[in-house]
């Protein structure tokens, strides 16, 4: 790809992850995650990681997302109301992330951690070469991830679930009303 | 190939405003959806070292991050769900219970 196209989607990228904290809105917050999901994972691709980036907009754009919107639309909170908070919190906020920007570009800009470039082994960023690693050296990191997926499932049911004789505020006062 | 420079710099970038939205925000669902945003951040430069160091170490990785975010959006959200119906609200600053 030419280095316009790198710039562009750089831009796209920084400008949608804006959006998502200046939006006021969650919907549109959310959007512009969205945006900012499918940008990085064009860049995945671009950087030779052809099925991460498409698991990433499957996975993370596809239910991930999915998950935030009905959530929002469970609690109804397309509208937000009320100040999204203190000028004071959101100009040190600001700050403390330029701050965190100066840090990291001169750590990064520090000659002694110029990476050695190798190159790439046939099959790079293949399927096969994914699996191959998955499958070997991070067996049983994957094998935890599928405990770890089940503790998941099992904790956002119990958190959500509607406990017996707790008496829920909302139904209460729907028959007070 | 793009410089390294310009990954990590979009990277660095990228996290700054998750830092800043969690700073910032005080819905908890954007504050959690910036978590996301910084997530993403890092998973773009481990892909951009590893397609630069000829590994596949850092797409497993990233593979890694990816689950791992998906069972902290499914806690976290029934955690959102929770509060709501006991408080009714997703203001940061509205549940003080445990400040003094």
């Amino acid at each position: 790809m030419p280095p316009f196209v790198y710039i562009f989607l750089g831009a796209l990228a920084v400008v949608s992850a804006l959006g998502v904290v200046v939006q006021r809105n969650p919907i549109h917050s959310l959007l512009a995650l969205i945006g900012t999901l499918m940008t990085v994972a064009i860049l995945f691709i671009a950087e030779d990681a052809v099925v991460v980036g498409f698991l990433q907009i499957i996975v993370y754009a596809g239910a991930i997302m999915v998950l935030f919107l009905f959530v929002i639309w469970l609690l109804n909170l397309q509208v937000e109301t009320g100040p999204t908070g203190h000028l004071v919190l959101k100009f040190f906020g600001s700050l403390g992330a330029a701050l965190l920007v100066a840090e990291l570009f001169s750590i990064l800009a520090r000659p002694h951690l110029q990476v050695k470039f190798t190159r790439q082994p046939a099959g790079y960023g293949s399927l096969a070469s994914l699996a191959g690693k998955l499958f070997t050296d991070y067996l049983v990191a994957f094998e935890v991830t599928s405990v770890l997926l089940l503790a998941a499932v099992v904790g956002s049911v119990a958190l959500a679930r509607k406990l017996p004789g707790t008496d829920d505020p909302r139904a209460a006062r729907d028959v007070a009303s | 190939m793009i410089p390294l420079t310009y990954m990590m710099s979009l990277s660095a970038i990228i996290f700054a405003i998750g830092v800043a939205g969690v700073i910032i925000r005080r819905n908890i669902l954007v504050m959690f959806m910036s978590i996301e945003l910084m997530l993403n951040a890092v998973n773009l430069a481990f892909i951009a070292l590893g397609s630069r160091l000829g590994s596949m170490d850092g797409q497993v990785i990233v593979f890694f991050v990816m689950t791992v975010a998906a069972a902290e959006a499914a806690v976290g959200l029934g955690i959102i769900i929770s509060i709501f119906r006991n408080r009714e609200t997703v203001h940061a600053d509205d549940l003080t219970l445990m400040r003094w």
